[in-house]
């Protein structure tokens, strides 16, 4: 079976800025995949290319097996999404904004079926209210409904958290959840806060300055028997190169000062005798950082502005 | 000043040929005995309007007239631009009141017809008519063309020809010549649309142009008696 | 297609904003009618009351419904511009400063299409816009004044068209400032289509029009031989044409005809292709357009 969405070195350029660079993953059937990067990552940019909103200046893109660009209304047919903030038509209701959109989905909705989406967000009771009247959190309520109201396989959630309250954070990544669970949705959602996608995910990717720091399963990156274990030798780079070539490549992350390997504290030990036996003069070697440390670090640095979130 | 110097000069030219004058006098009081026949008349037509600015349709135009001097031409169903002299199709204002002097301007022809000129100088220092000049139709007893300057409106210029109203002094088909004013307004009051018509032609000789009004009588109905309302 | 276009519609009618230029339209008319109604003579002397010397003119008779409406055209159409601009400036900037554009292109239908939609709605509208001011400029002046012929004052001469002969010449002329308001609308969703809020493109539009139109008419002999030929709001006030009477060799003129059917055929050829190269260029545009907003 064919990965939901398969990237392969996805990149957007604009103007000098590289807002995705390179970028390679893939989202399978039933993933609650976790995005994960500071502002200004390339997370939005990204979704925005997956949603045909942005085109890329190289790479591909793949949903259901297809070529996105060539199978644009076939594939979006089957994605619902919410883009950054929930935005509708604020002089229209609730009702009318969801009725119009599942009309632009494809699908012909009696007021029944609409009363029931949006009593499945509890907006049932403000269904004939305007927009411009709700609160952030109903509005984001109504950006789900939006997103599900044609019964997509994949749901596409950019920054859901947003603007939320705690109450409206913790209904939302319970949303997701049950929609994962019991409906059987891929589920893609981006966020900042890793302990975020860490309650929602089952699998997520890091991403850094458009770059993808690293990608896996959520129980194995976040596993505390690892940690990043930090290595400063008398020349980093060759000896980086050295390590590409051996089978640590795979533990290899980037960024920092020095040489960082995620891996078990147990193989530092063979991790240092491969590095005398490469002849490096090592200076220092620090197992002393878990990864959630690590990857909060790279979540929450001040980084260089998104150019799709301005 | 200058009319009594023209009186005078009028005088003069005319004094060898008083005995004719008589002639002419009288001849004019038949013409005016004709014309005085008629108290009141309607006439429909059809009025045309030559004007260089003015593109206006043909109109069917009702012709009312009551003695002395009343005159008036409507266009019953639409919008007619009626000359302001053409109250002077009507000869009655020139020749009723009497209070003129008759001189004998000649002989002439008018569309091949023998004519007598007459000329007709109102007594009346102030009278908004200056000078008329008649083409009288000796046979018929009957006015061809007269050419009237008035005080303040330019000159205007008739031409007329008899058919089945000729015993009334009345006439067919009436061809009217007047001066009018430059028409012009601002652009910025009517943003035309230029759509490359070439602009009206300009009269030689400046601000005055020259139009002509056109009219077939169809037909007269003649003292039938006719209400004042009529003329307001 | 009809679907997205009735949504668009639906959008422009439930849009308070919308209603502007219909409130605006009956204002200004109805305005113009009690003026006339008052004072239609008065006015009628201050244009013409110069040719009383020569003539009798019929004040009484030229104040009717028929002419009142062309009054009310000729100072309101060159206004109208800017109520399309209103609506049609906002038409894909408006989403984009409101949000909803990314969830609208993330739909399955092609730009394209969507664009179409929107500027298909834009000529519905301003169709339903002209309908409205016909509805009053010519139905309620009719009601209220009755016809008569039609007399246009132009900067050189007097066209007078007769009461039978009027109002094809009416449906003609809205038809033909429908296509010149379609051609503003095309020129908004352009600029709508590159702006990312809504007052830009509206903005925009107004001084183009502005700027072009002072070109158009100013007179200047540079500008009338390089500029004006080149210049959309030139070709504008072409519904004027069919108020221009065609005339005889004698003259006179003759029913059903215009002065020069050519000069208007010019005119809906050139605004023809305006609207085909603003749509064209938005389409192009909007395809390739990354939606960031």
């Amino acid at each position: 079976m064919p990965a939901i969405i398969q990237v392969e070195h996805l990149s957007k350029r604009f103007n000098d800025i590289n807002a995705v660079d390179d970028l390679s993953f893939s989202v399978e059937q039933g993933d609650v995949y976790g995005f994960l990067g500071q502002n200004g990552a390339g997370k939005s940019t990204t979704i925005r290319m997956l949603l045909t909103l942005v085109r890329p200046s190289a790479g591909s893109i793949r949903v259901f097996g297809n070529e996105l660009s060539s199978h644009r209304a076939a594939i979006l047919r089957q994605v619902g999404a919410v883009i950054e903030r929930p935005d509708l038509y604020k002089y229209l209701s609730a009702y009318d904004n969801l009725a119009l959109f599942a009309r632009m989905s494809g699908i012909k909705a009696k007021k029944d079926f609409l009363l029931e989406q949006l009593r499945m967000v509890g907006l049932e009771d403000r269904a004939f209210s305007k927009v411009k009247t709700f609160s952030q959190g109903m509005k984001q309520r109504l950006g789900i409904a939006v997103a599900l109201v044609h019964d997509p396989k994949l749901i596409i959630l950019d920054e859901p958290s947003n603007g939320l309250d705690p109450q409206g954070i913790a209904d939302m990544r319970n949303l997701v959840i049950r929609l994962s669970r019991d409906r059987g949705k891929t589920i893609l959602v981006s966020s900042h806060l890793l302990s975020e996608v860490e309650l929602m995910a089952n699998r997520m990717l890091i991403l850094h300055k458009g770059k993808k720091v690293v990608e896996g399963l959520v129980s194995e990156l976040l596993d505390p028997s690892r940690s990043v274990v930090h290595v400063e030798t008398d020349n980093d780079e060759a000896i980086r190169t050295k390590l590409l070539q051996t089978k640590w490549s795979r533990f290899l992350q980037p960024g920092g000062n020095g040489i960082q390997l995620a891996m078990s504290k147990h193989e530092v030990p063979a991790l240092v005798s491969d590095l005398v036996g490469m002849g490096a003069g090592i200076r220092r070697v620090d197992p002393a950082h878990s990864l959630e440390d690590y990857f909060l670090s790279l979540t929450t640095q001040p980084g260089h502005v998104d150019a799709a979130a301005n | 000043m200058k009319r009594s110097f023209l009186w005078c000069l009028a005088a003069l030219t005319v004094s060898p040929l008083i005995p004719r004058a008589q002639t002419v006098q009288q001849l004019v009081e038949k013409v005016k005995a004709k014309i005085d026949q008629v108290k009141d008349y309607t006439a429909t037509g059809r009025m045309k309007t030559n004007v260089s600015f003015l593109k206006v349709p043909v109109a069917n135009v009702v012709i009312y007239f009551r003695k002395p001097d009343q005159l008036k031409i409507k266009n019953e169903k639409g919008i007619s631009f009626v000359p302001r002299g053409a109250v002077s199709i009507n000869l009655n204002n020139v020749l009723s009141n009497g209070a003129y002097t008759v001189l004998d301007a000649g002989k002439d022809k008018v569309n091949g017809i023998a004519v007598q000129v007459v000329k007709l100088l109102p007594v009346d220092d102030n009278a908004e008519v200056v000078l008329s000049t008649l083409y009288i139709d000796e046979a018929r007893l009957v006015i061809l063309k007269s050419r009237t300057t008035t005080r303040d409106n330019g000159s205007y210029e008739l031409e007329m020809s008899y058919g089945n109203y000729v015993n009334y002094g009345l006439p067919d088909k009436i061809l009217f010549s007047f001066n009018t004013k430059e028409y012009k307004l601002p652009k910025g009051i009517t943003f035309d649309f230029d759509d490359g018509a070439p602009p009206p032609k300009e009269t030689a000789g400046g601000k005055g142009k020259k139009g002509r009004a056109e009219i077939s009588i169809r037909s007269y109905t003649i003292n039938k008696g006719l209400s004042g309302d009529v003329f307001k | 297609m009809w679907t997205l276009l009735q949504i668009e519609l639906y959008k422009i009618f439930r849009k308070p904003r919308t209603y502007i230029a219909f409130g605006a339209i009956a204002a200004f008319i109805l305005l113009i009618q009690l003026a006339l109604l008052v004072n239609g003579k008065q006015y009628l002397q201050f244009v013409l009351g110069f040719l009383d010397d020569s003539f009798e003119i019929p004040y009484d008779k030229i104040n009717n419904g028929y002419w009142i409406c062309f009054a009310i055209l000729n100072l309101l159409l060159i206004h109208v511009p800017i109520l399309v601009a209103l609506v049609a400036g906002d038409i894909v900037s408006g989403e984009a400063n409101m949000g909803t554009l990314r969830l609208l292109v993330s739909k399955p239908i092609s730009r394209t299409q969507l664009l179409l939609a929107k500027f298909l709605a834009a000529v519905a509208y301003v169709i339903v816009l002209l309908t409205w001011m016909a509805l009053i400029a010519l139905g309620l002046s009719i009601a209220l004044f009755g016809t008569g012929d039609v007399v246009v004052a132009k900067a050189m001469e007097l066209h007078q068209i007769e009461q039978h002969d009027v109002l094809w010449r009416y449906f003609a002329a809205f038809g033909f400032a429908a296509l010149a308001l379609v051609v503003v609308a095309s020129l908004s969703l352009l600029l709508s289509t590159v702006s990312e809020n809504s007052i830009g493109p509206i903005v925009a539009t107004v001084c183009i029009i502005i700027v072009c139109t002072l070109i158009s008419e100013m007179q200047i002999p540079l500008y009338d031989k390089y500029l004006k030929p080149y210049l959309f709001t030139t070709y504008m006030l072409g519904w004027k044409g069919f108020f221009y009477i065609g005339v005889d060799d004698d003259g006179q003129t003759i029913r059903g005809s215009v002065q020069n059917a050519s000069a208007i055929f010019k005119c809906i050829g050139v605004l023809v292709a305006y609207v085909i190269g603003f749509v064209t260029a938005s389409v192009l545009l909007f395809r390739k357009k990354d939606i960031l907003s």
